[in-house]
């Protein structure tokens, strides 16, 4: 494999992506990653100079909603995703501000 | 000497647009509904649920960037800007970072006589988070959604601006054309106006800029003011002592009057954007543009101007008027029934602004007919009420958009015109007040005013204090 991912990038991924990874999970991310980076490491090989970078893979553009309230009260569906809620609320840990 | 100090600071302002539903779907964005009750399963990232973009936003956005010169990205895109906080159920936010709607714009603004622009860098489309309120009962944060997608645009100026004066100026004029277009309503404490101040200090003369800090949670004009002098204080204090400015976010306090660090490196700003895959690119094509230019308002600055050629007031009373766009339409209106423009502005000068600071609201909250208060304005000149009748029904305008024609008949407060009626009160006034009469005889001017007083309290106020004057004058003689 030519990519190498360091301990701290493992780490630092892990913080990002708000996950706790145990010694041997991070190995096995690790090498998954490693190999996700040589995978696209194949685009390299071809010449992309003067080619536009592409933003969208369908050839469409302008789909738009005309500004009109379709919806109604979505709470109680909403609500139903909630493990704790209060006051028509989501309950979550206490957070800064 | 001590060392001079220059404050560089550069703004990042979130505006609520106006539009009836949210960015991505169909849910009402009207401010207090119960909690959670405008979302669906878009607007709280639901798996498998699909965006579509809300075109009236893209008009906004286009009328904000062309009205502060920029340039319009005319194909542009959408990213997914990634964070996890509670406030946020999909986990991103959907944002524009690599082609903005519109960039490489301007504002000019005025501090005393001096007029300077400051350059926008910038201006996105993107969608609110929804709102985290602390629970101090169970020591908890409950979350409700209904702000979730909620469409904004974020204008992000380049580091223009170096006095609190500068801000302020900045914020007003950018408050102004919004409210002009019709794109926000601007309300800091509604938030549907929110600042994010970047600011450094460095050595005057310096060229190079110095560590910058950014400040959120600033939602009022004076509290953005305070925050930047606090910050400027607390950076120039670590300079002098030797120490370094630390690049971070902090937020302001405003009931404590400092701000702290927000955000520690554990969790650091790494958003890992990527283009939005469910939104297709917006294409806005020239017609589209020339469309939306042929509908901008007219602003400010061209208003003052023709106020001052067409009406006689006053160029002081025609900028607090056109300082706010619903006032200036209620006194075009006003002024076209009525004819009678310096009438109009003083109403909503004096009264008006009076009873919008005694209620806690803004001009944009007003809702009277200009209708009913030209047909105020005609009574007070008829002489039909008097003026502080006038007052009290225009109160009434105010509150509840009474019709002033009607309320005077069913209330009874015409100016009575029968003389009968007003020599018989005052009659009785003379009669049950002899030293107030003699002290008047006796050449003391004051002794009048407190006749015409009884006189007025006896009649409710429905007599003419100036007719009462004179009638008592002649009765004493």
């Amino acid at each position: 494999m030519a990519n190498k991912i360091s301990d701290e990038t493992i780490e630092y991924v892990g913080i990002l992506a708000k996950l706790e990874l145990s010694e041997e999970e991070k190995l096995a991310a690790r090498s998954d990653m490693e190999r996700m980076l040589d995978y696209i490491d194949t685009l390299n090989e071809l010449d992309t100079e003067g080619i536009e970078p592409m933003s969208h893979v369908f050839p469409v553009n302008n789909v738009f909603r005309e500004d009109v309230v379709t919806n109604g009260d979505g709470s109680k569906d909403t609500l139903k995703n909630a493990p704790l809620q209060k006051e028509q609320c989501f309950k979550v840990p206490k957070t800064i501000g | 000497m001590a060392k001079q100090y220059e404050t560089v600071i550069g703004l990042e302002v979130h505006v609520e647009l106006a539009t009836k539903t949210k960015i991505f779907c169909g849910c009402s964005t009207a401010f207090g509904g119960a909690p959670n009750t405008h979302t669906c399963p878009v607007c709280t990232g639901m798996p498998g649920s699909l965006p579509v973009l809300n075109k009236q936003v893209v008009e906004y956005a286009a009328a904000i960037g062309l009205a502060t010169n920029c340039e319009i990205t005319q194909v542009c895109k959408f990213d997914r800007k990634n964070y996890f906080y509670p406030d946020n159920p999909q986990n991103y936010q959907i944002s524009q970072l690599y082609l903005p709607i519109a960039r490489n714009g301007y504002v000019e603004i005025e501090v005393g006589e001096q007029k300077k622009k400051i350059r926008i860098h910038e201006m996105h489309m993107e969608e609110d988070a929804g709102k985290l309120v602390h629970d101090e009962w169970d020591d908890t944060s409950l979350v409700d959604y209904n702000r979730s997608g909620v469409p904004l645009v974020e204008i992000v100026s380049e580091p223009d601006m170096r006095s609190a004066d500068e801000v302020m100026a900045y914020l007003e004029k950018l408050r102004l054309i919004i409210q002009y277009l019709g794109a926000s309503d601007c309300k800091l404490q509604e938030g549907s106006m929110r600042a994010d101040v970047n600011l450094s200090v460095r050595e005057v003369g310096a060229s190079e800029f110095g560590t910058r800090t950014e400040m959120k949670n600033l939602n009022s004009f004076k509290a953005i003011a305070r925050a930047i002098d606090g910050e400027r204080q607390r950076q120039i204090d670590l300079i002098e002592a030797g120490r370094a400015v630390v690049q971070e976010t902090r937020r302001w306090d405003d009931n404590k009057e400092s701000s702290h660090a927000m955000r520690s490196k554990e969790d650091a700003q790494d958003y890992r954007y990527f283009p939005e895959p469910d939104l297709v690119p917006i294409v806005i094509s020239d017609e589209w543009i020339a469309e939306i230019k042929a509908r901008q308002p007219e602003f400010r600055t061209e208003k003052l101007e023709r106020y001052n050629r067409a009406f006689d007031i006053p160029r002081y009373d025609a900028e607090i008027i056109t300082n706010s766009k619903k006032m200036a339409d209620i006194f075009e209106a006003t002024t076209a029934i009525c004819g009678k423009p310096k009438k109009v502005a003083n109403w909503l000068m004096v009264e008006t602004l009076r009873l919008l600071k005694e209620r806690g609201q803004e001009p944009e909250d007003i809702c009277f007919a200009p209708e009913h208060l030209a047909k105020l304005i005609e009574l007070t000149e008829a002489g039909t009420i008097n003026s502080s009748v006038a007052k009290e029904v225009f109160e009434k305008i105010f509150d509840e958009n009474v019709d002033p024609e009607k309320y005077v008949e069913e209330k009874g407060l015409k100016i009575v015109q029968d003389d009968g009626a007003l020599e018989e009160v005052l009659k009785k006034v003379i009669a049950d007040n002899p030293q107030a009469v003699a002290d008047y005889k006796g050449g003391k001017e004051k002794a009048l005013g407190a006749l015409v007083g009884q006189t007025m309290k006896a009649m409710k106020g429905k007599a003419n204090p100036g007719a009462v004057n004179k009638k008592l004058r002649e009765m004493l003689a």
